[in-house]
């Protein structure tokens, strides 16, 4: 099977002031499709930058990242941005929805950005609001929602495009740890279910354990990269709609 | 409904007040535009029908030198005769009608009736000078001339004082006691460019005037008119010759009289009114571009706060061009409504000025269009800046922003 991802030797350099930073120090890894990837370490490890390359918000400073054989440490900011819209998913922290906008129109403007307006293109949303539950929500402000309603908000608006690849930046990090359950439920029957490809950055051992692999990253380097077999196959074979 | 424009209406709508105030800069500067070129156009159109209904042509030979005419005019003697004119007419030859001009403030009196007014002495080539038709009756001929005849022609104005809406041709009017018979009435002439109303006045033969209300031999204000309007300069010069030799004036003596073309005369309003057109056009302009940097500020400040949002759109999948026209359309919507309101407004304040200030105003369809379209240039100009800069912003700066 082709690698989703393909990190090879990838550095990133920031120059803070006169200090220079190595957030990425020589990072290679390759994710495969379908595999559920926790990335754990302190902070200032280089998770978040590791994800922004991944989300092709940032470029390298050197080394190649292919992202279905495409090297998008090449690629120019528009071409970046047609990778998002089309191929990313982001689940932030803090949910990052539109506010004074309705959950519908918040989960349709990826298809405004990646120029999907067709009939089928709507008809996912719908789908996609039913598979997350937010069917009765569709005309509320997202700031009328709770904290698990809204990152449910956010998780559909990442996955309204059928992206190849999901990334969360610790995204139960603002929710309780009922909440914080539900949604990793969620996250953890899109892997099954639907085969999407997620990469879920955490602090917490608790939610890394619904991943099949956990990355732990120390200073800009890879620390340890495990298979874990204990990924909460229980949860998996529940039903969806029973979980939400 | 484009997506891009929903997302710009609804920015705009959250923050009524703000946008309110930011559209009201675009609506003073188009409103006023539109206004003042109204004025401008309504002034230029009457000065022009003006200048048409005097004739390109007409000369007028003042008897008063116009370097020294206070002191001329209270001292010396009146000295242009009709004998002058007559030989303007013939020995000039870039001078094709002249007809010698002497004018009064009388009393007219139609049965228990009375006008005052001017009565203007004129000869058969008044007509043709002036260029001013007959409503009714006939003008005078070289007979009238010469034997001074009783006879007059009214204004307008005049007519319709003494005998209402019968019809004066054939009655008998008094003027210092002599009965004058009405033998023709004066089409409506309006007002001249100074403001005058020409209609209120009585024409009739010079010779009448010199001799049977007034009781002098020489004239006054003369007109004539040139070959051509292009030969309009030859004519003062050639008159000019003729008056000092007629009037045996040595080489440093100077003019007793003067020779000015009414075209020049009344284009010194007509530039007058274009000069005003320019600098109220100006002025309106300037406060169009003030409401243009009002946009712009707005948008910098909208820009800057929605930081945030920009992050999240541009980690969503909006390229550079998205949030760039996001902000653009933002700016145009704002000037478009802003210039629709605006013209509305215009309108509404030119018909006003029109009604009330009793200043004519004539809107213009172009001076409308053009004046939307600007507000929308206006727009993209002011729009542009703070749009780029939105879009040039770092996905993940934007993000972290709070």
């Amino acid at each position: 099977m082709h690698d989703l991802v393909l990190l090879n030797t990838v550095y990133k350099l920031y120059t803070m002031g006169e200090v220079n930073v190595t957030a990425l120090n020589g990072i290679s890894l390759t994710i495969k499709k379908g595999e559920f990837v926790a990335v754990m370490g302190a902070s200032g490890s280089g998770k978040s930058t590791l994800m922004n390359i991944l989300g092709c918000l940032d470029s390298p400073s050197s080394g190649k990242y292919y992202l279905e054989g495409i090297e998008a440490s090449q690629l120019s900011k528009n071409e970046l941005a047609d990778i998002r819209s089309k191929k990313i998913g982001f689940v932030f922290q803090s949910f990052n929805l539109l506010s004074r906008t309705t959950v519908l129109e918040n989960i349709e403007v990826p298809l405004i950005y990646s120029r999907r307006l067709s009939k089928t293109d709507t008809d996912r949303v719908t789908q996609t609001m039913r598979i997350l539950g937010l069917e009765s929500l569709q005309k509320h402000y997202t700031n009328q929602l709770s904290g698990g309603q809204q990152q449910r908000v956010a998780i559909a608006r990442a996955i309204v495009n059928n992206p190849t690849l999901l990334l969360a930046d610790e995204p139960t990090g603002n929710l309780d740890s009922v909440t914080s359950m539900e949604v990793m439920n969620v996250f953890s029957n899109l892997n099954n279910k639907m085969g999407i490809t997620i990469v879920l950055v955490t602090h917490e051992n608790e939610i890394a354990k619904f991943a099949q692999r956990v990355i732990v990253l120390k200073d800009g380097n890879l620390l340890s990269d495990t298979i874990s077999q204990s990924a909460m196959s229980d949860v998996s074979k529940m039903p969806c709609e029973s979980i939400l | 409904m484009l997506p891009i424009l929903k997302i710009a209406i609804r920015a705009i709508m959250r923050n009524k007040l703000r946008s309110f105030l930011t559209i009201l800069g675009i609506v003073i500067g188009v409103g006023a535009v539109i206004t003042m070129v109204s004025i401008g156009h309504g002034a230029k159109v009457m000065v022009d029908k003006q200048l048409e209904s005097l004739g390109t042509n007409v000369l007028i030979i003042i008897p008063i030198s116009t370097a020294h005419s206070a002191v001329r005019g209270t001292t010396g003697t009146i000295t242009l005769t009709a004998e002058d004119a007559l030989a303007i007419k013939k020995e000039c030859g870039a001078v094709s009608h002249v007809s010698p001009g002497i004018r009064t403030s009388i009393q007219a009196v139609y049965g228990n009736m009375n006008w005052t007014t001017f009565v203007s002495g004129v000869g058969p080539d008044y007509q043709i000078v002036r260029n001013w038709q007959l409503a009714s009756g006939r003008f005078f001929n070289e007979q009238d001339i010469n034997i001074m005849a009783k006879v007059c022609i009214l204004g307008q104005t005049v007519a319709i004082n003494l005998f209402g809406t019968s019809d004066p041709i054939g009655m008998w009017i008094r003027v210092n006691n002599v009965p004058f018979k009405v033998v023709g009435v004066l089409s409506k002439k309006g007002e001249s460019p100074t403001g005058q109303d020409q209609d209120d006045m009585i024409l009739m033969p010079y010779t009448t005037v010199q001799r049977k209300i007034m009781g002098v031999t020489y004239v006054g204000v003369t007109l004539a008119s040139s070959v051509s309007a292009e030969a309009r300069f030859e004519a003062i010069e050639q008159i000019t010759a003729l008056l000092r030799q007629r009037h045996r004036l040595k080489p440093n003596e100077e003019n007793d009289f003067s020779v000015i073309s009414q075209v020049e005369f009344a284009s010194t309003i007509a530039e007058t009114s274009r000069t005003m057109t320019i600098l109220l056009g100006s002025i309106a302009s300037v406060s169009l571009i003030v409401g243009g940097i009002g946009i712009m500020n707005i948008m910098l400040v909208s820009t800057t706060e929605r930081t945030k949002e920009i992050g999240i759109r541009m980690a969503i999948g909006a390229r550079e061009k998205d949030i760039l026209f996001q902000f653009l359309t933002e700016a145009i919507v704002l000037s478009s409504i802003g210039g629709v309101v605006g013209v509305v407004f215009g309108i509404v304040l030119s018909i006003l000025i029109s009604y009330f200030g009793s200043w004519p105003s004539l809107l213009s369809t172009p001076s409308i269009i053009i004046a939307f379209f600007f507000s929308n240039i206006i727009g993209i100009f002011f729009g542009y800046y703070p749009a780029r800069k939105a879009s040039r912003l770092n996905p993940i700066d934007a993000l972290r922003y709070e």
